[in-house]
């Protein structure tokens, strides 16, 4: 504590209060950090609105619900394979995360070069988890689901999913620019002008985790259920 | 990395004096232009929103008199009324107009923490306005659906504005989204981590607290809205069912199934409650300084009242369905809400309390300021108590959609937070401009509204006892509504003229302060909080010269014995003066 302004010391709830309430701030973070903490935040309230929705509107129609393990399947080796495209999603969108991870380790060791490296490879893989989404929805589409309809039985089954697997695609394609500008800035030594400080890899490593972390939530609630 | 580098680490506060007038007034970091800039957008489209209500009420009280407003516009006039005061008025202006220019001089701050993101905010915000005052010129006009815009009935056929009007409503209601997370995320950021030196939480003036609390609801309830707008705008343009049940329209089959219109309302009111306490908590805050300031006493039970802010704050999530009784719900749930909606009223009458106690044997001081504070407990009670009936599932089953609620709603969220506004650009004016104000004509403005809003609402409880129901564009001949209730709208319609008339007095005092008013003391009120001890007045970029002011007690030192003054700004060092209470505890 750097400076002490109360000179009572107080117990339980009220001592706790105090903990949180005498300083100049109440999170020992950087301003970017708390910030990106608190539109996290407000981001899962947006992400948990969507799912919240898509599972009242699975619940209200009556149109029969495609079943995931045929509609998201895919022929591999002449049999239909369930899930495979996803689980190699979720695989590269997961393994993104551990380069992110080493990223931020490599930014507060101060090896820029690494730092560089690794944010790119978080960024080609979130870029490739894209393009296969991409994939996804061009053989959904080929298969005549739509966001008004779908072959295989309830409306809404297209709707929900275009509307949050796209809203999330955007997250991962928005984090990837945001990925590779920090990068960048990270390798031509931007920051080392600002007092040589790498909290800012830290800050987007939050955003990048959160999205893989809504994924694990979407994936469960489309693919599993 | 210790706690005391981040702490005292000021490279993120550098700032560069803007030298041009773009720099300077148009393109501005600074957090006060950008008040300025908020608040002025907000009081010109509240004013559209106040010519609307002027139009329902001519129709109201002489139906039938004025060929220019058809049942088409009386619905388009009642949907924009109620979205721009509640949203692109009061939200704004509370948060964007004095969250900004009030967050940064009252915790000791230079300026918000992220000021680009700060200056963004407010051109996101003025692009969701343009998007809004589109709508009332595009082809169909704007959205007439009712301020709620449930569905089914706001993307069929048959409701005026149903192509581009509800649209750009619901575009423009996300891009005001984006702004205002924009603004609330600087907001928070600047009231947790960026305080002076000895500013601690509990040591902030109630302002702040309202603000920081609504901020935060805001963060949270936005979303619900968002999502609700996207989903609508996908349910009109690309014919999904995500609100949109199997229905027949005029005869045809237009296409949907299987959607849920209860899933909007749900999303809605989800957004919507908090929403009512995103704009009274920062009018508790602001009211509660107000008070203790004029009245020369420190507030009573400051503690207490940080902690029923936060309660209302939480206990806002949990109330939403009461919105929604006629909707029908499971009994249950009709129960939990009713329970949780009078859970309520527990901390919110503690506030009103503290605030009459605030007064009591006060040195009272009848400005202006003090005047709309005092009109704002009064009527915050009748709002108040109108609010208990409605919460009550059984109550409020015969009194939905009467006049009941909309005296209700507009007694707790129309007319307290704008008498707040009103106390508080008074307050704050001379620090905000330099100059003071004509006191006559503000106590004439007081008074006038005041009793005016009294006249307007008062008779409409009545009303709505007589099952007079809202949102009618003319009653016709029904059995249970005596002649009279027709007398008593023309009544309603004039006093509401009247009052928006009065509000020109309001404009023509503060043009002729800007033009003629003589200059004000940097601290006219004698108050205590750090905005009145600036050492530029009004402050200049930065706020605070050179060093940052050191905070050495809580804001409501006013008339502590033993002192010269009646008043110890928070700036004051505690062996210049007596220390007073720190927090509201003992000491």
């Amino acid at each position: 504590m750097s400076e002490a302004v109360l000179d009572n010391e107080a117990q339980g709830t009220d001592g706790l209060v105090e903990d949180w309430s005498r300083d100049k701030q109440v999170f020992g973070v950087p301003w970017g950090k708390a910030m990106m903490w608190i539109f996290l935040l407000s981001d899962t309230f947006i992400f948990s609105c969507f799912l919240v929705g898509y599972m009242m509107v699975r619940i209200s129609t009556t149109d029969p619900w495609p079943n995931p393990s045929e509609v998201f399947a895919l022929e591999a080796f002449g049999y239909p394979v369930p899930l495979l495209l996803i689980a190699i999603m979720t695989f590269i969108l997961i393994t993104s995360s551990g380069t992110m991870a080493l990223a931020v380790n490599m930014g507060y060791r101060k090896d820029r070069n690494k730092t560089f490296w690794l944010m790119v490879a978080t960024a080609v893989l979130g870029a490739s988890f894209v393009g296969m989404q991409a994939f996804e929805w061009s053989k959904l589409i080929a298969e005549g689901v739509r966001p008004w309809e779908n072959p295989f039985g309830a409306a809404q089954f297209g709707s929900s999913f275009f509307m949050i697997t796209g809203f999330h695609g955007m997250h991962v394609s928005a984090g990837v620019i945001y990925l590779l500008v920090i990068a960048f800035r990270v390798k031509n030594g931007y920051y080392e002008k600002r007092g040589g400080n790498y909290e800012i890899v830290e800050v987007t490593g939050l955003y990048w985790h959160f999205v893989d972390l809504v994924w694990v939530f979407i994936f469960a609630f489309f693919y599993l259920w | 990395m210790s706690y005391v580098a981040i702490a005292d680490r000021d490279h993120e506060q550098e700032h560069h004096d803007p030298d041009t007038f773009i720099t300077k007034y148009i393109w501005s970091q600074d957090h006060k232009v950008i008040a300025i800039q908020y608040g002025l957008t907000a009081i010109f489209v509240g004013l559209i929103a106040l010519g609307l209500s002027a139009m329902m009420r001519l129709q109201l009280g002489f139906p039938d008199e004025f060929s220019f407003i058809n049942p088409e516009n009386y619905y388009q006039f009642i949907t924009m009324h109620g979205m721009i005061m509640v949203i692109y008025l009061l939200t704004a202006l509370f948060l964007g107009g004095f969250g900004n220019y009030l967050i940064p001089l009252m915790c000791g701050s230079r300026d918000m923490v992220f000021p680009f993101l700060n200056m963004l905010s407010y051109w996101v915000y003025l692009l969701s306005v343009i998007i809004l005052i589109a709508s009332f010129f595009v082809p169909g006009g704007s959205t007439g659906a009712g301020w709620t815009l449930y569905p089914p009935q706001a993307i069929m056929p048959g409701t005026p504005g149903v192509d581009l009007g509800i649209l750009l409503m619901l575009a423009s209601l996300a891009v005001f989204i984006v702004a205002f997370t924009m603004g609330g995320l600087n907001y928070v950021t600047t009231v947790l981590q960026a305080r002076c030196k000895g500013m601690t939480l509990m040591r902030m003036p109630l302002s702040v607290w309202g603000i920081f609390i609504a901020t935060i609801l805001g963060l949270l309830a936005f979303p619900a809205l968002l999502v609700s707008a996207i989903m609508m705008i996908f349910d009109k343009t690309l014919m999904t069912s995500f609100f949109m049940p199997a229905i027949s329209s005029m005869g045809a089959d237009p296409g949907y199934t299987g959607g849920s219109p209860i899933l909007f309302q749900h999303l809605f009111w989800f957004f919507g409650h908090p929403e009512v306490y995103i704009v009274a908590l920062p009018a508790f805050g602001i009211v509660s300084d107000l008070l203790s300031t004029h009245a020369r006493k420190n507030i009573f039970g400051y503690r207490m009242m940080v902690w029923a802010i936060i309660a209302i704050g939480g206990l806002s999530f949990i109330v939403w369905a009461h919105h929604m009784y006629v909707s029908g719900m499971n009994p249950y749930f009709g129960f939990f809400f009713a329970t949780t909606t009078l859970i309520i009223a527990v901390p919110t009458a503690i506030k009103v309390y503290n605030w009459v106690l605030t007064l009591w044997e006060g040195n009272i001081h009848l400005r202006v300021p003090m005047l709309f504070s005092i009109g704002f407990v009064f009527t915050f009670i009748h709002g108040g108590l109108t609010g208990l009936f409605l919460g009550n599932v059984t109550i409020d089953l015969p009194l939905s959609d009467t006049y009941f609620v909309v005296a209700h709603f507009h007694m707790v969220m129309g007319v307290s937070p704008v008498l707040v506004v009103f106390g508080a650009i008074y307050h704050w004016w001379p620090k905000i401009t330099g100059k003071m104000y004509n006191e006559t004509l503000g106590k004439w403005h007081f008074w006038m509204t005041f009793l005016g809003t009294y006249a307007i609402y008062l008779p409409m409880h009545y009303l709505g006892f007589q099952g007079v129901p809202r949102r009618y564009f003319s009653m016709g001949n029904t059995e249970f509504m005596p002649d009279s209730a027709q007398d008593l709208n023309a009544f309603i319609t004039i006093s509401a003229l009247f009052v928006a008339a009065t509000q020109l007095l309001f404009f023509i005092n503060i043009i002729w302060s800007l033009m003629r008013g003589p200059k004000s003391d940097p601290n006219p009120w004698d108050a205590t909080t750090l905005e009145w001890q600036t050492p530029d007045h009004p402050p200049k970029h930065g706020n605070w010269g050179h060093h940052l002011p050191e905070c050495h007690r809580w804001a409501y030192d006013y008339s502590v014995p033993g002192y010269e003054d009646d008043f110890i700004p928070q700036n004051v060092p505690a062996d210049k003066a007596p220390a007073g209470r720190d927090h509201g505890g003992e000491h």
